[in-house]
């Protein structure tokens, strides 16, 4: 085994081009100690990227890296999966990348369960472009093209990862460096597609959009970190839990201390918990929401395949394994 | 055998609805045309409803073959017989006889009813219009239904024996033996003994209706010579079955493996469904939700260290063409195969065309110039896959191959090569990992001759970089935006296709003398009709040849010149004259384009009045043997 790497060796010479204060930038330092915790080999891991902010990501990475074009990242990203299974493939998108131009890919992928790390940064704008309203905008978002306030309902990519048959959804936000760590490392452990949602603050375009939940003198009151078989507790002082009421079908707030009898306890596997739980928007649900692993897209297709990619017959056979005659 | 014709090559056509099995029924009697070594040519015509309204005239599916005594190169003009399963199918191809032609028809059809649905207002068999045809009217669904009684099925599986039936006939009026296709129904049915035994039934009764009945004296029988083919193994191979091996075998004659990755698409689907086959020959298939996604996981692969491979139809290749733009500036090996069709948009998705041409050689967003070739024929696919490979590897280049759906279904007897004698495909082998050196720009070190940048994939320690769409520093591979930098990139993007050109054989030609009157220049599936149509001319006069095209782009560097020679230059083709725009483009020539877009291929009448309109008037006798002996 070869040395220990450091979030170092997994920098790249080039300088670092997103906007000062860009929440990028906190994403990239805990994506590259996080590499080094989990012992990845610079060799034997790529990120694919397609376009936007975000997409700049591989250029940052020292790893193998592909920068590609509009949407298609998943996709290049299931090729190359497919003939190298062992290398561990990271998929770098955003919210108008992976959920507006590029939806039909990820959706795919995710059903697939094609065993890609998908890190998707949301920040509800379209940043490269200067500041469009994206699919994951809030109505009435004002922008360059839609100055009167955006009118469609925004996406949830947590439903639409659970709708499209994803095995593995969790949440971070930019700059909680513990939190996101955590999940990444989770998501790299996951043999399957592994969507992580990152909250991703804009600071050009779409400033503060996540406030009411990233703030962190409110933090403790406005989000709720889960943990697989724990209970679902938050607040200062844990003194506010999660149950599920019956009549309603919902998750509700209680008072944690005076009915601990009622609190749910997080299971990463109920996937009906989980639509349950990114429906849930005070507080907001971070870490791994759902997980439950099945064979991944590469493994069935590789199972088919005795002998994978190998050859072992020979051409000049095939060539005259049907029907042939002879003319003298 | 004295109550046999004799005949050099006869043309038989197969008419019915698109559910009475015309295909299958066509494919049985050429693997048994195959075995008896004649040279032979197909052409599948079917529409493209699965199941087109029972009846009509736009649901007849045909299957039409010309076999006999080489060179066959088409299915045909004009069918010597035609077997028609209904009134419409009967219509449809009655256009396409001459007097004298044998008509079986399955008397059991011709009701009001289907007459109607046909657009007969009259019974053809009574109004006289068939009496200049020998007209044989057998009752094939009662003979069949009575035959396969026995085993039970009910009648409307009964009645889907009713091609095996006819082809039992056809067999016997061929002199065919059967247990070609026994075997295949035994191996098709295996698992459903009773449609596996009514359909040998059906197949053994059409063949003894032949010998036993009284009406044998109208059918006659035929004795085809068989083909003076080169010497050699043979089998009959379509063109989708050519491109599949062929592939397969540019992956093993470069020691890669092969991901083919597609998105379902009429006519191009046969390719992955044949590739799909051939897992132990290192080949991978895997179907993408579209063909964006198709493209881009045939860039992955590439990337990953496979021959990345994908393939569609005009309509699906539009799609990817920004997919194209990438792999142009990532300098990665691609293959397209772009079968096509007729056009535009859905257009004729099961008939053939040659219209993608300019789509090919121009239609990608800005300076992104990819080599295109095409395929001749059916067994010419397999080479033409195998260069197309050997380019991309060679350049790190996205190459098209050009079919189209003529091609894909089309099938010929192949003499089969042996791989061994065919060049090994190099690759740009990846350098040392060097620890003084920016391991990004080594991945952008370009051979002088051929501008192919090491192959260098994830999972090669030590030479890590990063590859992107976005313009890079033509040494170091990082991102750039300096002005010169972006003309010396575009440069060095043209100067590699270019010098694809100097590895490319001079063009040659098909027939004729080097220098005269006219050359016709051609390229892809319409080399079977122009060769058969120049040869024929040139019976009578000597003073025409024939050039074929493989490489489009680039193009020979010796056709300025070689067509420079002659005083006029025709092009069919079965577009508005693209190749013709393309060659007055590159080589500043003037020639005569001769075009159809009725998605079907050149009938060899339609070029020979072509091309003899070219040509000052003969003023020796047709069988003046002197000028024969110089044509030949």
């Amino acid at each position: 085994m070869s040395a220990m790497l450091t979030a170092k060796d997994f920098t790249t010479s080039q300088e670092v081009r997103w906007c000062p204060g860009c929440g990028d930038y906190a994403i990239l330092k805990t994506v590259t100690k996080m590499l080094a915790e989990v012992g990845a080999r610079p060799e034997t891991t790529a990120f694919i990227s397609g376009i936007g902010c975000a997409s700049r990501f591989p250029y940052y990475v020292e790893t193998y890296g592909f920068h590609t074009i509009h949407g298609r990242a998943p996709a290049i990203a299931t090729g190359l999966k497919l003939v190298n299974p062992e290398l561990d493939v990271w998929v770098v998108t955003g919210d108008g990348d992976g959920l507006s131009i590029g939806g039909n890919h990820l959706l795919h992928a995710l059903r697939r369960n094609v065993g890609l790390k998908i890190l998707l940064f949301n920040n509800e704008i379209y940043g490269l472009t200067k500041g469009q309203y994206s699919p994951t905008s809030r109505v009435g978002t004002r922008s360059p093209s839609t100055p009167g306030g955006s009118i469609d309902a925004p996406l949830s990519p947590g439903k639409f990862a659970l709708g499209a048959g994803a095995r593995f959804f969790a949440r971070a936000i930019d700059t909680d460096r513990a939190g996101l760590g955590e999940v990444l490392k989770a998501a790299h452990a996951f043999d399957g597609a592994a969507l992580t949602e990152i909250f991703q603050n804009c600071i050009v375009y779409n400033e503060d959009v996540f406030a009411d939940f990233t703030d962190r003198k409110t933090a403790a009151d406005t989000q709720l970190h889960l943990q697989h078989g724990e209970p679902m507790l938050f607040g200062t002082d844990n003194e506010k839990g999660i149950r599920f009421n019956s009549e309603t079908f919902s998750l509700e707030v209680i008072d944690a201390k005076q009915s601990p009898e009622q609190l749910l306890r997080h299971d990463e596997k109920n996937k009906v918990l989980a639509l349950l739980l990114v429906e849930l928007e005070a507080p907001m649900a971070l870490g791994v929401i759902y997980k439950d692993p099945g064979e991944s897209f590469e493994k069935s297709w590789y199972a088919q395949r005795l002998n994978g990619l190998t050859r072992t017959g020979k051409v000049n056979d095939a060539l005259r394994s049907s029907n042939t005659w002879t003319v003298t | 055998m004295s109550d046999h014709t004799s005949m050099d090559s006869i043309i038989v056509r197969l008419a019915g609805d698109s559910g009475d099995g015309v295909q299958l029924m066509g494919s049985q009697f050429i693997a048994s045309t195959a075995l008896s070594g004649e040279d032979f040519a197909t052409f599948p015509d079917y529409p493209a409803e699965i199941r087109a309204p029972v009846g009509t005239t736009f649901g007849v599916s045909a299957y039409q073959m010309n076999i006999g005594a080489s060179p066959i190169t088409t299915a045909g003009d004009t069918p010597d017989v035609l077997v028609a399963f209904n009134p419409a199918a009967l219509k449809v191809s009655l256009p396409l006889l001459e007097s004298g032609a044998l008509i079986i028809i399955n008397n059991d059809s011709f009701t009001a009813r289907n007459l109607t649905k046909a657009g007969y207002e009259e019974d053809p068999r009574e109004t006289g219009e068939l009496d200049s045809f020998q007209m044989v009217p057998v009752a094939i669904s009662h003979l069949n239904l009575e035959a396969v009684k026995p085993h039970g099925l009910s009648k409307s599986d009964s009645g889907l024996c009713k091609n095996f039936w006819a082809l039992g006939l056809l067999m016997w009026m061929f002199d065919r033996d059967l247990s070609p296709i026994e075997d295949w129904i035994k191996k098709k049915f295996a698992k459903k003994d009773v449609v596996r035994d009514a359909n040998l039934t059906a197949l053994h009764s059409g063949h003894a209706f032949g010998e036993t009945a009284e009406l044998s004296e109208a059918l006659p029988r035929f004795n085809i010579s068989t083909a003076d083919m080169p010497a050699g193994e043979y089998r009959g191979i379509t063109g989708a079955e050519a491109l599949a091996l062929g592939l397969a075998a540019a992956a093993e004659l470069s020691s890669r493996p092969l991901l083919f990755c597609s998105y379902p698409i009429t006519p191009a689907s046969p390719l992955l469904h044949r590739l799909a086959r051939l897992t132990d020959l290192g080949v991978g298939t895997f179907q993408a939700e579209d063909e964006i996604a198709a493209i881009c996981a045939a860039i992955g692969a590439s990337y990953g260290g496979a021959i990345g491979v994908t393939s569609s139809s005009g309509p699906g290749i539009a799609l990817k063409a920004e997919a194209m733009g990438l792999a142009v500036n990532a300098e990665l090996p691609l293959v397209i195969v772009n079968s096509q069709r007729g056009g535009p948009s859905t257009g004729l998705p099961t008939k053939t065309e040659q219209s993608d041409l300019y789509q090919a050689v121009y239609g990608r967003n800005a300076d992104t110039p990819m080599p295109v070739i095409a395929a001749k024929s059916a067994g010419d696919c397999f080479f033409t896959a195998i260069e197309a490979v050997r380019i991309a590897l060679r350049h790190m280049t996205p190459v098209m191959l050009l079919s189209d759906g003529y091609l894909s279904n089309a099938a010929e007897p192949w003499l089969i090569p042996d791989i061994r004698d065919i060049e090994p495909i190099v690759s740009n082998a990846p350098p040392q990992p060097d620890d003084s050196r920016d391991t990004q720009g080594m991945a952008f070190e370009r051979h002088p001759q051929t501008q192919g940048r090491p192959w260098i994939t994830p999972g090669m320690p030590e030479l890590m970089h990063r590859l992107g769409g976005i313009e890079k520093d033509i040494d170091t591979g990082h991102i750039s935006y300096e002005p010169e930098n972006h003309q010396r990139m575009t440069d060095m993007r043209a100067a590699k296709v270019n010098s694809v050109a100097n590895f490319i054989p001079p063009q040659a030609l098909e027939l004729g003398p080097d220098e005269g009157e006219l050359l016709v220049i051609g390229w892809g599936s319409t080399f079977g009709p122009i060769y058969q149509a120049v040869q024929e001319i040139r019976r009578f006069n000597s003073d025409v040849s024939y050039t074929h095209l493989r490489y489009i782009h680039p193009l020979p560097e010796n056709l300025g010149e070689l067509a420079g020679k002659f005083k006029q230059v025709l092009i069919p083709e079965m577009n508005m004259g693209q190749l013709s725009t393309l060659l007055r483009d590159k080589l500043g020539l003037k020639p005569t384009p001769f075009c159809k877009v009725t998605g079907l291929p050149f009938l060899i009448t339609e070029l020979t009045e072509r091309i003899r309109s070219m040509l000052p008037p003969v003023v020796k006798a047709v069988h003046d043997p002197i000028a024969k002996g110089k044509a030949s």
